[in-house]
């Protein structure tokens, strides 16, 4: 099966898929099919050095617009439907299209704060776009009053670069604390502290009731009683898979477009990839929103159409920058039982790591990317090193290393 | 704008002139050079964007940062004594010429 693949959505894992493709087989004929007018960009800049520093479109391409010669490009063309009976796509401009193979790489969006809580107010962004990004960069000005809903990755990001443009923060976490639902009570407090002594104000099972304002928000009211008057809003409560073609189309959805470990639906013709696929992971079904998890399942997705059996099996990573501070993540500590807390080689740096028993399952590594990349190499080798040599700081990790090779 | 050149271990050769103060990964993405990928778009957390140098060129690119360092260390291909990651390296004058190895995959 080599005709004409046609790849929806036009991001991370997009480009990792077309690269795969060609490699394999220079002549194929491939369609990219994206609903932004932009070439595929970098989204992870968007909250970080985007909102402190001027956003170039150049510096945020993942790859220059030379690399997609002989790509049928066809961006700002939404999709309307998939049409699996007839192999055929009908775009919202009314063109059809029709494809042999089908690659989904539909990303996912930011959940929106809803209507009834002031959520259409002028002031109250979403942050997942290069648009979405211009336009909040545009509020930032110094002295105004951000309020941030959601203490995950995101919201302290924003929170970072609002407060080294000169905004005032306030920051919102309905839930126990900050990171909860990502990180160890651990790594929060490291980051709840650091935001603190940087001049930000977080309220932890705390959430909004409303925002108000005429035709602007004004004013936000908080679960606990107290208002607060704001000048603008960014809601970051997480991510949610644009899975909605897929299920019009009656492929599975459940949390994203199930498919199995090597990125395929049930529609043999039919794969899917990146944020908006929901995939099987040690007995679980997960979905990432990550640079790590678009790029590789781009590229399985891409080796398996052309016949392959490669099977995803990731040690997932990921990162945040928040002012000078670099968190590098990898693995999946969700269920961790215990925690150890390893100092760095440096005062600011330590890091954190996660077992389930004898099972390391993820390392937090703030400012010690040493730490991190032993981590990634023993997370990768499936092998586990005692709790007690990673907390004894006078051992060298790279001694819980296995042999190279 | 220095005129930077970057050798892949497929045999590609590119090169490109950088303005200054563009850091080596993005330009590299930007000219399309094999092997260089910049996964993290230049924040120190994937090191897929190592590069190497002969030794005058190294010294004149002086030593890597301490987390770029560290991030070397234990880097998935093999470290050389003049490896760094290209995204700490930013375009200036004295640069003009310089040439730099892209190891290929561990």
């Amino acid at each position: 099966m080599d005709g004409r693949v046609v790849i929806i959505g036009a991001g991370q894992a997009a480009v990792s898929c077309i690269a795969a493709l060609r490699s394999a087989d220079a002549t194929r004929p491939i369609v990219l099919v994206g609903d932004e007018e932009h070439l595929p960009y970098r989204r992870p800049p968007l909250s970080k050095s985007c909102l402190a520093e001027e956003i170039s479109i150049e510096n945020l391409l993942i790859r220059p617009a030379s690399w997609y010669d002989g790509v049928d490009l066809r961006l700002g063309a939404g999709v309307e439907e998939i049409s699996r009976r007839e192999g055929r796509l009908v775009l919202r401009n009314g063109e059809q299209l029709a494809y042999d193979q089908l690659v989904l790489c539909l990303g996912s969006r930011a959940r929106p704060l809803g209507r009834e809580a002031g959520g259409d107010l002028a002031g109250v962004h979403t942050l997942r776009s290069l648009t979405d990004a211009a336009r909040l960069q545009a509020e930032f000005r110094p002295g105004r009053r951000l309020l941030v809903v959601g203490g995950g990755y995101l919201g302290l990001e924003v929170a970072a670069a609002a407060r080294s443009r000169g905004l005032s923060v306030l920051l919102l976490e309905a839930g126990a604390r900050i990171l909860g639902r990502v990180a160890s009570a651990t790594t929060a407090e490291h980051f709840r502290t650091m935001h603190a002594a940087r001049g930000v104000e977080i309220r932890e099972a705390t959430g909004l009731d409303a925002l108000s304002g005429a035709e602007r928000v004004q004013r936000a009211i908080l679960s606990d009683g107290s208002e607060h008057e704001v000048d603008l809003v960014v809601i970051g409560i997480g991510g949610l898979a644009n899975a909605e073609l897929a299920a019009h189309a009656s492929l599975e959805t459940a949390n994203g477009i199930v498919v199995d470990a090597g990125c395929r639906t049930a529609d043999p013709n039919i794969l899917a990839a990146g944020d908006c696929a929901s995939f099987p992971l040690g007995g679980r079904t997960v979905r990432l929103e990550s640079v790590q998890n678009a790029s590789d399942q781009g590229e399985i997705a891409a080796s398996n159409l052309s016949g392959g059996q490669r099977a995803y099996a990731p040690v997932p990573w990921f990162w945040s920058d928040q002012y000078d501070t670099k968190l590098q993540i990898v693995g999946i500590g969700h269920d961790h039982d215990s925690i150890v807390v390893r100092p760095g080689q440096r005062g600011d740096a330590k890091s954190i790591w996660y077992f389930r028993g004898e099972e390391l399952l993820a390392v937090d590594a703030i400012n010690d990317p040493s730490s991190y990349m032993i981590g990634r190499r023993l997370l990768a080798a499936g092998v586990s090193p005692a709790r007690r040599d990673v907390a004894n700081a006078d051992l060298p990790l790279s001694a819980m290393l296995p042999p190279r090779g | 704008m220095p005129q930077i050149t970057w050798l892949s271990a497929d045999g590609t050769e590119t090169s490109a002139d950088v303005a200054t103060g563009t850091n080596l990964m993005e330009a590299a993405v930007a000219a399309g050079v094999r092997g260089i990928h910049g996964d993290c778009g230049g924040a120190l957390a994937c090191a897929t964007c190592h590069v190497a140098t002969d030794l005058a060129w190294a010294e004149r690119l002086g030593s890597p940062g301490i987390m770029e360092d560290e991030m070397l260390d234990m880097i998935d291909g093999e470290r050389t004594p003049t490896s760094r990651l290209s995204c700490q390296i930013l375009a200036r004058a004295e640069l003009d010429g310089l040439v730099l190895d892209v190891p290929g995959p561990a």
